[in-house]
């Protein structure tokens, strides 16, 4: 009797910490039942050995910086049965889309001693942004339990259970007390996909929105009542313009209080 | 010692309120209640009295609540904080059942439910109405929920009533609060009259008695209960907010359309914190959490809310898409469609969602403006 195939994973990179792709390898207790359940092809930071693809799931890290990811990734898609994009990076475009919203040529002036070597869009921009993508794991870097929980559901055929509620709901599951309400501190869980486990608040921190926008993010009116609690619009721009800066609810917030901070 | 009855008073003296604790802690009860953390006056487990909010105030108004240090040493000077009961009767994330592979079948093993009986020490009117709305849900129809049921069978409740109201707070309007009329086995009055503290002490049960076989007491003096009866409408005449409920049941249903709805979801954020707040609120979703080899499944239950996309989740589609729709689900189940499923309103006064909503929403300015009628809509002729 032959064995049944196991699935073949490949976990790819594009312009990023590695920090998701460290999130496996941190699945210490899991990771013998993931490489039983899996077949690990392509995991240039776990291992050099390379199965070629097709891959059943392929996990990609990063986002689309040069031209030639931008090419990389439509033969990852080709050989890919799902896709799932994991980390801010992958997702939004990343820390490094802050680039978008300033001019490039001059950053390389600045930078780097010969910039003529550096080749390098005008854009980080989402896997999504280029090929057809099948979920996203949110967050900077990924969680642990949201990734097993993707695995387990590709393996099992079934949707992964990874709400797009707020941070705000896990915050009150553990039993925080919200640092917006009682000490006037800003924070982006409001708009923030859950999914870390409301870390920050739970010392005394606002949310830094390192999982990307919830279902039905309403910044607008998170906005004015972060003015109410003091902050000036170049303030409200620089908190939405982080790890998530290019996700499009984040960015039109960013943007917005641009337009306020600039009007007369 | 004389045995005491249901409605008897007695006079607790401060120095003493340490014996109140000893005596439940030697009855085998693991007090919980107020103690402050993290600049809110939340419950959680205590072990004496210097674990209670001395001292303490909170000040509170529409998305905004604070920590203040009051003049006297009061214990139980204060109102309600963000986390109500429910988080002992109604774990926010629970696990039920677990399932395991045996052969080519399968065996469930329900989540055992454990645990000392809990007395909660501190609860304030409009709490145990919270409680016995939550009652209704979990234990009033045919199938009774076992983990809320068996929790809560234990549960001694030993109230305080309010000798001051807060800035959001409505339980006048609501019919709960702030004196205490059924439902708590011991009903505590905090009494600071210059230099002497004292507590007024009602029996309510033969639990509370028993509670009290331990911890001395004196007579109440003739005029103590006219003293609380006082103290209590003094909390009842500073109300921060109030809420007309003449007709609320049709008023809401009959208003669906009502261009409030429209104003009130530019505001609100889907943030669900004022359905995590409220002590009735019992939304819940239920999940199987298979491991990677599916060898064993177990199933949680977590709070979830109306406000979430997820709730009304079908076919991978959500059919309350919008702020609007979700914000008068929550509202007009709240306060109107509430009545018809259970028999009570849904609300009981205590003013959290209104102190919590990181924006400021309230429900009691949403339903006065509800009121109000539409202006009737421009007609081509009159715009021109
Ligand atoms: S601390 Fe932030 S994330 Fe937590 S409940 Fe408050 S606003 Fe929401
Ligand atoms: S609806 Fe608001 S005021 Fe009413 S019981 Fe719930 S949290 Fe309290
Ligand atoms: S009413 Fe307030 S607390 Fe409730 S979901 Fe809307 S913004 Fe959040």
């Amino acid at each position: 009797m032959t064995e049944a195939r196991k699935p073949r994973l490949g976990v790819f990179k594009f312009a990023s910490c590695d920090g998701c792709q460290l999130s496996i390898l941190d699945c210490e207790d899991e990771l013998l039942a993931i490489t039983g359940a899996v077949d690990i092809g392509d995991f240039r930071e776990a291992s050099s050995a390379v199965l070629e693809g097709p891959y059943d799931l392929s996990l990609v890290e990063g986002s689309v910086t040069t031209a030639h990811d931008a090419q990389r990734i439509k033969e990852i898609r080709a050989q890919s049965k799902a896709l799932v994009t994991i980390g801010a990076c992958a997702t939004a475009g990343g820390i490094q889309a802050l680039k978008n919203f300033g001019n490039v040529d001059e950053y390389r002036r600045v930078v780097y001693a010969r910039p003529e070597y550096i080749e390098s869009l005008a854009t980080s921009t989402a896997i999504a942004d280029h090929v057809p993508v099948d979920f996203e794991l949110r967050g900077c870097p990924i969680s642990k339990v949201q990734l097993l929980e993707a695995l387990s559901a590709f393996l099992q055929g079934r949707a992964p259970n990874l709400p797009n509620e707020s941070v705000c709901i896990e915050c009150k599951r553990r039993g925080t007390v919200c640092v917006l309400v009682a000490h006037g501190t800003p924070c982006l869980g409001p708009v923030t996909q859950a999914g870390c486990g409301a870390i920050c608040p739970a010392f005394n921190r606002g949310c830094y929105g390192c999982f990307g926008p919830q279902g039905t993010p309403n910044t607008a009116s998170l906005t004015a009542e972060l003015k109410t609690l003091g902050m000036a619009p170049p303030a409200v721009q620089r908190l939405f313009r982080t790890f998530n800066a290019n996700a499009p609810a984040f960015k039109a917030a960013s943007e917005a209080a641009v337009a306020e901070a600039k009007a007369p | 010692m004389d045995t005491l009855k249901v409605g008897d008073r007695r006079v607790l003296e401060r120095h003493d309120f340490p014996s109140l604790f000893r005596a439940l802690q030697a009855k085998g009860y693991q007090v919980v209640g107020p103690t402050v953390r993290d600049g809110a006056i939340v419950y959680d487990q205590l072990s004496g009295v210097d674990d209670l909010p001395v001292g303490w105030t909170d000040r509170q108004e529409a998305g905004k609540y604070r920590l203040e240090r009051r003049k006297d040493e009061a214990l139980f000077g204060y109102t309600v904080g963000p986390f109500s009961w429910k988080k002992f009767l109604y774990p926010s994330h629970e696990r039920l059942w677990t399932a395991s592979r045996d052969g080519p079948s399968f065996v469930i093993t329900p989540e055992p439910v454990d645990g000392p009986p809990l007395a909660f020490l501190g609860m304030r009117a409009c709490e145990l109405a919270g409680v016995s709305v939550q009652d209704r849900v979990f234990m009033g129809g045919p199938y009774v929920d076992p983990g809320y049921a068996a929790r809560r069978r234990k549960v001694l409740r030993i109230a305080v009533q309010c000798g001051q109201a807060g800035g959001t707070c409505f339980c006048v309007s609501m019919g709960t609060g702030p004196g205490v009329q059924e439902g708590a086995d011991l009903i505590v009055t905090e009494v600071l009259e210059g230099k002497r503290h004292y507590f007024l002490v009602q029996v309510g049960s033969s639990e509370g008695a028993a509670v009290l076989s331990d911890v001395p007491l004196k007579a109440a003096a003739p005029d103590d209960p006219a003293k609380a009866d006082a103290i209590v409408s003094r909390a009842a005449a500073s109300m921060g907010r109030a809420l007309d409920t003449d007709g609320i049941h049709d008023l809401l249903l009959k208003n669906l359309e009502h261009p409030r709805w429209e104003i009130v979801a530019r505001r609100c954020l889907s943030c669900t914190n004022c359905t995590m707040v409220c002590p009735t609120c019992f939304c819940s979703n239920q999940e199987e959490v298979p491991d990677l080899a599916v060898e064993k499944v177990e199933r949680w239950r977590r709070w979830d809310s109306c406000f979430n996309l997820g709730l009304t989740e079908m076919h991978g589609q959500a059919v309350r898409k919008t702020n609007l729709s979700r914000y008068r689900q929550w509202l007009t189940h709240k306060l109107a469609s509430w009545h018809d499923q259970f028999g009570t309103s849904g609300c009981v006064g205590c003013g959290r969602c209104i102190t919590w909503c990181p924006v400021g929403i309230d429900l009691t300015e949403e339903v006065a403006a509800i009121r109000t009628v539409p202006p009737a809509p421009a007609t081509s002729e009159g715009k021109k």
